[in-house]
């Protein structure tokens, strides 16, 4: 399914990856004035953000009107990690809710894990020329090897969150 | 008119994502634990069959709907910046749950504080746009 969203973009002549569109939001908010990375044509781009806010749209859709049960049914060790580290009911929602919720944004976990957490994404999407999207599924699909070392680099940024840092942020 | 076929992609996206659970935060926390075959099905799913429609796209030189070749623009050949920007976006990934797809996905089933996560990325695809000339590369 995935995979037929990148084709039908290939198809319009257009290519899949997301996280070129938060340098799209930059650029035309004027960040081109003073940096030449996001000195573009916005309007050239303007397809992958219809894209995006149909995403969104999509998301709407399938949880008001597709989704029989909210959560998600999680590997038993999974949940029981996820019990030693704090976090009450896990699965029950998509999101755990002591997280992801505007009373927590004003907290340090939530400033780390919100703030921080979209921080990183965003500059190292960028950094490394794509996201999931653009690298882990467009690039390796074409067998390109950049994208292999992409892939690569997530996982160890993302095991390294995982196993050590993460049992850090969420006992603060 | 002519975007409208791009904005009902997206929404064919946004629903695939959604029912695939792969916005879910709990989905990414047990993918980096190893703890179930989920998304490794989704995404490596995914791939194989992106590697074939690519394969079909190549050997036959499909043309897209403008007329032109397709193709995927190739990545700069280069180790540092594939490396250390994937293990930033991985650190990031694994402490968000969400890559920049899913962020706007979840925006959509209602959880409006993602909103803070979407301008934070904004503000780090900015800040990489002005360190770039002393990153290396």
């Amino acid at each position: 399914m995935i995979a037929l969203v990148m084709f039908t973009l290939l198809y319009f002549g257009k290519s899949f990856g997301i996280s070129s569109n938060l340098a799209t939001m930059c650029s035309m908010a004027g960040a081109g004035k003073t940096v030449e990375f996001f000195r573009f044509d916005w309007t050239k781009r303007l397809w992958n953000l219809v894209f995006l806010i149909g995403a969104l749209i999509g998301g709407f859709i399938a949880s008001n009107y597709l989704t029989l049960y909210p959560g998600v049914d999680l590997a038993a060790p999974t949940v029981r990690a996820l019990h030693e580290l704090g976090i009450e009911d896990p699965g029950a929602e998509f999101v755990p809710g002591s997280i992801f919720s505007w009373s927590t944004l004003f907290t340090m976990k939530g400033l780390i894990i919100l703030v921080g957490g979209g921080f990183l994404v965003g500059f190292g999407a960028r950094y490394a020329g794509g996201c999931t999207s653009g690298h882990a599924i467009s690039g390796i699909s074409d067998l390109q090897i950049p994208s292999i070392i992409a892939v690569v680099g997530f996982f160890i940024g993302g095991l390294i969150m995982t196993y050590l840092l993460l049992p850090v942020i969420l006992s603060i | 008119m002519k975007y409208l076929k791009y904005l009902i992609v997206g929404v064919f996206f946004g629903i695939v994502l959604s029912k695939a659970e792969v916005v879910s935060w709990y989905r990414i926390y047990e993918m980096f634990r190893f703890d179930s075959f989920h998304m490794y099905g989704i995404i490596g799913s995914a791939i194989a069959v992106g590697i074939i429609l690519i394969q079909v796209i190549k050997r036959n030189h499909l043309k897209s709907i403008l007329g032109t070749e397709i193709n995927i623009p190739p990545k700069n050949r280069s180790v540092a910046r594939y490396l250390l920007g994937g293990i930033i976006f991985g650190l990031g990934w694994a402490l968000t749950g969400a890559c920049p797809g899913p962020m706007f996905i979840l925006v959509g089933h209602g959880i409006g504080v993602i909103l803070v996560e979407i301008a934070s990325a904004t503000l780090g695809t900015f800040a990489y746009g002005l360190l770039r000339d002393k990153l290396p590369h």
